[in-house]
């Protein structure tokens, strides 16, 4: 444990002596949550909505009108065809399409789900963002309305959303944990490999593993240091929340720090991996890109996993991000507690065993 | 005699194809320096970095201080010190820093460990510098501190990569004074070297080629053993356009430029008449030709740029 102290004492000292280094992991994931969070939007007020109805029933109707009577959006126009939704989109003369398929009521009466469609115009991203915020919460609102009135278990209305021009938009209040979660990962697995491929480059790892250190001390000596920039990295990530996005913390804070470490503790051990990969820092930086693409793109933090392909949902059941995402949404947004986490703590969990396995197996004290 | 306190036997090392070590067979006595030779990429680095546990041989045996360094790598890096050939320690952190660092990673006791460091500081001439960064300090200095960490835990056998390369005569001679106090002291030390006024310092030498032991020996062993049959030291106007005449003179196997004069390795003694007369037929007025003991430079050239090994 003596080695392993003055190894983090080293890795702090040359940490303070090189700015760059601290304000890569310090102050660049702040910038980055700002950026991510931009699309945070005040209130936004009647939306201009065209509906096209193909149902034509008193449901579908009534829909509609509660709808155009609620304060942020008013019905302008109702076509005929659906593709005549288009041009109004197009043209810019509604902000949202609405479709609603036939047979809607029926399903409905059939206790099955009902899907209705809407494109939203994306290219003002605030806006597009608000609107599909809206949308999703009014047509919560009506499921549990008719819910309430009918069998409980019924599953409701559901809309796809679609956005034109601009899809990856969301809300601050989604992105803000979302960006919490990849970013933190994103800088302690950086930060990790280039750490110690950093000494194999410019030679030290040579001096050190000559030394009768332990491959165990070695490895929890150059990665805790990190966990601690990690930890100060989410502690200066919701400080940023706190004051910019406003995005309230609804569950445990000990909780989600306690969650966080154990994610850093696995982002950690990708690092360490991919310092097992790489000789030079510039191949760790292409090797952890290579690994946090996938992050990114199939974790959920910009696609929901439930809108993609089998065979790539499959896939994103071994992206720690995944679990993480969810742990830390729910804990923010909707408050759950440690019971309603751990069937995404557990594989987690095993996750970070087994990638933490294949690092230190494949950590050896030698050069070749 | 005692155990070696190092030895090889039939050690190699193979990179995917290429074979850095090729079946290399050496021992060393406790206490005593012994050299390593060999032009650039011969595998002196790849053979140290084997006997310190760094690279795992790709096949034969070598122990050091009586420890199998395949089998316990460990064991062999608790008793030997090892200097790079590259600076190894933290350029971002002082002198101070450095060895604190390496003093704690030892697990010298808390209590004895500021005395060393000042005691290493001291003997390696580095305390002045106590508080400068190792990347700020001069080629010279900072080899000395890289000797003073390799020396920190006490080992009883170090290893030198290339120490003095990059460094100044005068801090050279300070270099070797302290190799020279550290075997008195009963230390083993293996140092690999370019400069034959330091090969001449070694108790015994190894002289590598791609990969092979070409000669091994004391220095006087060696000068006797592989130096060329005659060293003419030839002085002549001109001698940078003389040096083409020279080398084309039948029985000469190589000739250098030294100065004013012309170093001249020869098969036998009749050459000097020979040259003499080459060089002034060409007009090149030769005022001596004077035959001179070979040194250890001359065994070098013979064997590191003759024929290639079998
Ligand atoms: N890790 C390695 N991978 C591949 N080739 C290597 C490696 N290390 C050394 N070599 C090659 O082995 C040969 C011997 O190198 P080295 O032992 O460093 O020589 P020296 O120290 O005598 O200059 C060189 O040709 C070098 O390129
Ligand atoms: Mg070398």
């Amino acid at each position: 444990m003596e080695r392993v102290i003055e190894l983090v004492r080293k890795e702090f000292r040359q940490l303070r002596r090189d700015p760059n280094m601290l304000r890569f992991m310090l102050v660049v994931p702040v910038i980055q949550l700002i950026l991510f969070g931009y699309a945070v939007s005040t209130d936004i007020k009647h939306l201009r909505v065209v509906v096209c109805d193909m149902d034509r029933t008193a449901a579908s109707r009534d829909l509609v009108r509660a709808l155009g009577s609620s304060e942020h959006f008013d019905v302008v126009a109702h076509v005929d065809r659906p593709r005549d939704l288009d041009g109004w989109l197009d043209r810019g003369h509604a902000a949202v399409a609405l479709s609603i398929p036939p047979g809607m009521a029926r399903k409905l009466d059939q206790g099955q789900r009902a899907s209705v469609q809407a494109l939203l115009d994306g290219s003002d991203a605030n806006t597009g963002t608000v609107a599909i915020a809206y949308l999703s919460r009014f047509f919560m609102a009506q499921s549990e309305s008719l819910a309430d009135g009918n069998a409980p278990d019924r599953p409701g209305i559901r809309v796809e959303t679609r956005v034109w021009y601009n899809p990856t938009l969301a809300s601050a209040v989604f992105m803000v944990p979302g960006a919490m979660c990849v970013i933190i990962g994103l800088a302690a697995t950086i930060a990790t490999a280039l750490a110690i491929v950093k000494e194999r480059e410019i030679g030290t790892i040579e001096q050190l593993i000559v030394t009768p250190i332990s491959s165990w001390e070695l490895m929890l000596g150059k990665t805790l240091p990190y966990l601690g920039v990690g930890m100060a990295n989410a502690t200066a990530i919701l400080l940023a929340n706190a004051l910019l996005f406003h995005v309230p913390l609804r569950g445990s804070l000990a909780l989600l720090m306690a969650v966080t470490a154990l994610f850093l503790v696995c982002s950690l051990a990708i690092g360490l991996l991919i310092s097992t990969l790489s000789r030079t820092q510039q191949q760790a930086m292409l090797t952890a890109f290579f690994f946090l693409m996938p992050n990114f793109l199939l974790s959920g933090f910009m696609f929901p996993i439930e809108n993609m392909p089998q065979a790539f949902q499959w896939a994103t059941t071994i992206l720690p991000l995944r679990y993480f995402l969810v742990i830390v949404r729910g804990i923010f947004l909707k408050g759950v507690g440690l019971p309603d986490i751990v069937g995404q703590l557990l594989p987690l969990s095993a996750l970070t065993v087994a990638i933490m396995t294949l690092a230190v197996t494949r950590f050896a004290k030698r050069l070749d | 005699m005692s155990e070696a306190a190092i030895l090889c036997r039939d050690l190699v090392k193979r990179f995917g194809a290429f074979t850095a070590v090729d079946r290399v067979s050496f021992e060393v006595k406790p206490g005593t320096v012994f050299g390593f030779l060999g032009p650039n990429g011969s595998g002196k680095s790849t053979t140290i970095r084997m006997l310190c546990g760094l690279l795992l041989p790709t096949s034969g045996r070598a122990a050091v201080g009586g420890v199998d360094v395949a089998r316990n790598p460990e064991g062999v890096k608790r008793q030997i010190g090892y200097m790079s050939q590259r600076f190894s320690l933290y350029q971002d952190l002082t002198v101070r820093e450095n060895l604190e660092f390496y003093a704690g990673v030892y697990r010298i006791p808390r209590r004895e460990r500021q005395a060393r460091i000042e005691e290493v500081m001291t003997r390696t001439g580095v305390i002045a510098d106590a508080g400068t960064l190792a990347g700020d300090m001069s080629v010279g200095v900072r080899q000395r501190l890289a000797l003073g960490a390799a020396l920190l835990h006490r080992p009883a056998i170090v290893f030198l990569d290339e120490p003095t390369s990059g460094v100044d005569p005068i801090s050279r001679r300070r270099f070797w004074t302290l190799i020279g106090e550290l075997s008195a002291e009963g230390i083993t030390a293996l140092v690999t070297t370019h400069h034959m006024d330091e090969a001449q310092r070694c108790d015994e030498l190894v002289l590598m080629r791609t990969g092979r032991v070409v000669a091994r020996g004391t220095p006087a062993d060696l000068i006797v053993a592989h130096a060329p049959p005659v060293i003419l030291s030839v002085r002549c106007d001109r001698p940078q356009e003389a040096l083409a005449i020279v080398q084309k003179t039948s029985g000469v196997r190589r000739a250098a430029v030294r100065g004013v004069r012309l170093h001249v390795a020869a098969e036998d003694d009749g050459l000097a008449e020979r040259l003499d007369a080459e060089l002034t037929s060409a007009g090149h007025a030769c005022t001596e030709v004077r035959r001179i003991g070979a040194t250890l430079e001359d065994v070098f050239m013979e064997l590191a740029m003759g024929e290639a090994p079998p």
